[in-house]
């Protein structure tokens, strides 16, 4: 037999480590491309985020469903996370939207403190959306929860100044978003590492769109980001997150009324599941997840995919 | 492909300008260039010939199933990462028919594999073949259920046979519907390969691991067996990510030919048999065969094939046209964006969530996005006007016509062009909702 030519690849650069939460959890470090065990040795599992609301009024009844009334306190909803096996929560203040309840960045920071407290998960906070609010809420949170690493999400081109302040006085990281470009994720990284935030404490979020609703395009600015940093572009070397839930706003996958199309509890299970085994294909380290199915499959999956230690 | 120069050392040098070209170099750069044929000298001897054949086929053999020309075409990639390229041939998935069914249940089930069909954008997405599964071991019932299928299914199919005898038998019987034979593995390549030479049928090689996949397409080949799909034989997604990728990565940057063909997965049914596809879809599959698929696991595998091996330089989009969301009347608002589908998805998911019947317009941006498409003038008053038109939306409803945010700036030339009020909307999507109950209380 003819031997087979050795195709690993020798890659000049790697992604950095963050460390996450108490100390306890770590993401990065990848050294190939996604589970390739013969030409990456960091057999790291990427981690999972179980995303909890502070208010669900919003909220899709087809996936409260999915939590048995735990959804209704934050903290009890964590918790469920954690039981389901999730290694971070990504929590949403949404309530804190001034055209909302308008929940006070005390009552907030309040809020992530029992959530750290009782989980000892690491947290990823989202603030509503409005800026102004954002910073005033996210700051307190980060004034607030000195012994965990949070991720402050998130800072973009417009607004990265105030919320960097807060995260670098707290030993927290900020989540840098850019818009599926490569050149903006980068360049978010460079305004960051500029203005002084260390790289250890920068992860990106380079819009992870849903399967059906741009995933095409997703799946190749996270293959270029992940390539280009491998092969050495310093600006790059930061772990990746990417927000899957998105695929709970695809009508096709929650759609109730074409019956041809199955059960659709199932059928936006397998859209998040997709989304995500996508995502981390493609070089996620980092997935957060809506669906306690989806997230179950996708940490099973993810285990197998990166192998035994 | 070989460059002018390793062509031209193969060829006679003799300058005869039999092949139409002024010298043996000129047409060894044609050659380089896939320009000439090198079947257009007479004069190559044949070795030479064999060697450059070899040299100068593709790096991912193309292999169909079906009858040629009209069957499904797999494999002939050339690059590992879609944003190099187009993927070339998308997965094709299977889905199998036993012959332990009686007749009337055979035919419920195709209809039922039919029925696994779904249209998006324009887009029709099904099942492209049936696996036809020999699970009874009486050749009687085999041919039967084959008969069936190639009566009530006009596209490509599997046979799926243990039993060489048997399998020879079904060959004589439908092989001029060329269907892929699965599967030879070690004990039985030598006869399945002279099964596959004469009846002219592709072969599926069925390997334990991927050494083993070089010894057999080595062996078949030998045998004169070159369209040949490969079954790794990965046990789990692990081994399926990383063979198929060591045999795309070896056949495309080493030009290793024995790895250098279509592969294919047999997943059989459930979570982790969806879970392979989309490994497999994601990572060189070209072929999954199911034991059976829902509607539910379908529609979403479909979408991701779509996604995939879609054209990375053609953005996706949807027809110019009017969509009417939630029933819209004569006093619902009218909103327009562009066709590009992700803008149009969005702006859609956007409205559904409000609630609020709206008539929404798409005009012909080539695919382009809002802004993009604004400056390069596709998406000027005179454009959205024309749509408009073209609909005649305004004759259907006297309500509001929204100007997307990003375009305000038409929004006083487009009033004067089609003499109706209009509003400036949001920049952001996801701030529809919100705008749309204001503009409607």
């Amino acid at each position: 037999m003819t031997d087979i030519p050795a195709v690993s690849e020798k890659y000049s650069g790697k992604i950095g480590e963050v460390v996450l939460g108490k100390g306890d959890y770590r993401a990065g470090n990848a050294k190939g491309m996604p589970f390739l065990s013969f030409e990456n040795p960091t057999k790291r599992r990427p981690m999972i985020a179980g995303e909890v609301l502070d208010d669900i009024t919003d909220y899709p009844k087809l996936a409260a469903d999915m939590f048995d009334g735990r959804e209704k306190d934050p903290v009890e909803w964590a918790l469920m996370w954690k039981q389901l096996g999730a290694d971070m929560i990504c929590l949403r203040l949404v309530s804190t939207d001034p055209g909302k309840a308008d929940t006070s960045p005390e009552d907030s920071a309040a809020l992530v403190k029992r959530i750290s407290d009782s989980t000892g998960l690491p947290i990823m906070v989202c603030g509503c959306g409005v800026p102004e609010k954002d910073i005033e809420t996210l700051t307190a949170v980060s004034n607030t929860v000195r012994d965990s690493r949070l991720i402050l999400s998130k800072v973009d081109e417009s607004d990265y100044k105030r919320l960097s302040t807060a995260a670098m006085a707290n030993n927290h990281l900020v989540l840098a978003f850019s818009n599926l470009d490569v050149n903006l994720a980068k360049q978010m990284n460079i305004l960051l590492t500029d203005f002084g935030v260390q790289k250890t404490d920068i992860m990106m979020d380079p819009l992870m769109a849903a399967l059906g609703m741009g995933l095409d395009y997703s799946y190749s600015v996270n293959e270029r980001i992940r390539l280009a940093a491998l092969n050495g572009d310093r600006m790059l070397q930061v772990p990746m997150i990417c927000d899957c839930t998105s695929a709970w706003s695809v009508s096709d996958a929650t759609n109730d009324e074409d019956p041809s199309m199955g059960d659709p509890s199932h059928r936006v299970t397998w859209w998040e599941t997709m989304t995500a085994l996508s995502a981390l294909i493609s070089g996620a380290d980092v997935v957060i997840m809506r669906g306690p199915g989806a997230m179950d499959m996708v940490k099973v999956y993810a285990e197998e995919l990166t192998g035994a230690v | 492909m070989p460059t002018a120069i390793e062509f031209f050392k193969l060829l006679p040098k003799t300058n005869c300008k039999d092949c139409g070209q002024p010298t043996c170099l000129a047409f060894a750069m044609l050659l380089a260039n896939q320009k000439a044929k090198i079947d257009d000298c007479p004069h190559i001897k044949k070795e030479s010939k064999d060697a450059l054949s070899e040299a100068s086929a593709p790096p991912v053999r193309t292999v169909s199933i079906g009858p040629k020309g009209k069957g499904i075409e797999m494999g002939g990639e050339t690059v590992l990462y879609r944003h190099e390229r187009r993927f070339v041939n998308q997965t094709a998935y299977a889905v199998t028919v036993s012959d332990s069914l009686d007749t009337d249940a055979i035919k419920e089930r195709i209809k039922k594999i039919g029925s696994l069909r779904f249209e998006r954008v324009g887009l029709v997405f099904d099942i492209d073949l049936i696996s036809i599964k020999n699970e009874s071991g009486i050749t009687e019932r085999y041919l039967d259920c084959i008969r069936t299928v190639t009566s009530e299914w006009d596209r490509p199919f599997i046979l799926e046979c243990d039993n060489a005898d048997i399998l020879a038998e079904a060959l004589n019987l439908c092989r001029s519907r060329r269907p892929l034979i699965y599967a030879a593995d070690d004990d039985n390549v030598d006869f399945l390969a002279s099964l596959s030479k004469d009846s002219g049928c592709p072969l599926a090689v069925r390997c334990s691991d991927i050494d083993d996949a070089v010894v057999l397409t080595e062996k078949a080949k030998k045998l004169g067996i070159e369209d040949l799909v490969l079954d790794l034989g990965s046990k789990n997604l692990k081994e399926c990510l990383e063979r198929q990728t060591v045999a795309r990565r070896s056949a495309l940057k080493k030009k290793f030919k024995p790895l250098g063909y279509p592969l294919m997965n047999r997943v059989g049914s459930g979570e982790y048999a969806v879970a392979t596809a989309v490994i497999s879809t994601l990572k060189y599959g070209s072929l999954v065969i199911f034991d059976d698929l829902s509607s539910y696991e379908a529609l979403p595998l479909f979408t991701l094939r779509q996604n995939i091996y879609t054209d990375p330089q053609v953005p996706i989009q949807v027809k110019q046209g009017l969509y009417p969301i939630g029933n819209p009347d004569e006093h619902s608002p009218i909103m327009f964006t562009t066709n590009f589908s992700l803008t149009y998805f969005t702006v859609r998911a956007d409205i559904e969530k409000s609630k609020i019947p709206v008539w929404l317009q798409t005009v012909n941006t080539e695919g382009l996005s809002v802004l993009t498409a604004y400056a390069a003038g596709k998406f000027d008053p005179e454009h959205v006007k024309e749509a408009l038109d073209e609909s005649g939306v305004l004759t259907k409803s006297n309500g509001i016509v929204v100007v997307p945010g990003l375009v305000s700036r038409m929004s006083g030339k487009l009033q004067e062009l089609i003499k109706r009020d209009v509003i400036v909307g949001t920049t952001e999507s996801k701030n529809i909702p919100k705008h749309l109950k204001e503009i409607t209380s």
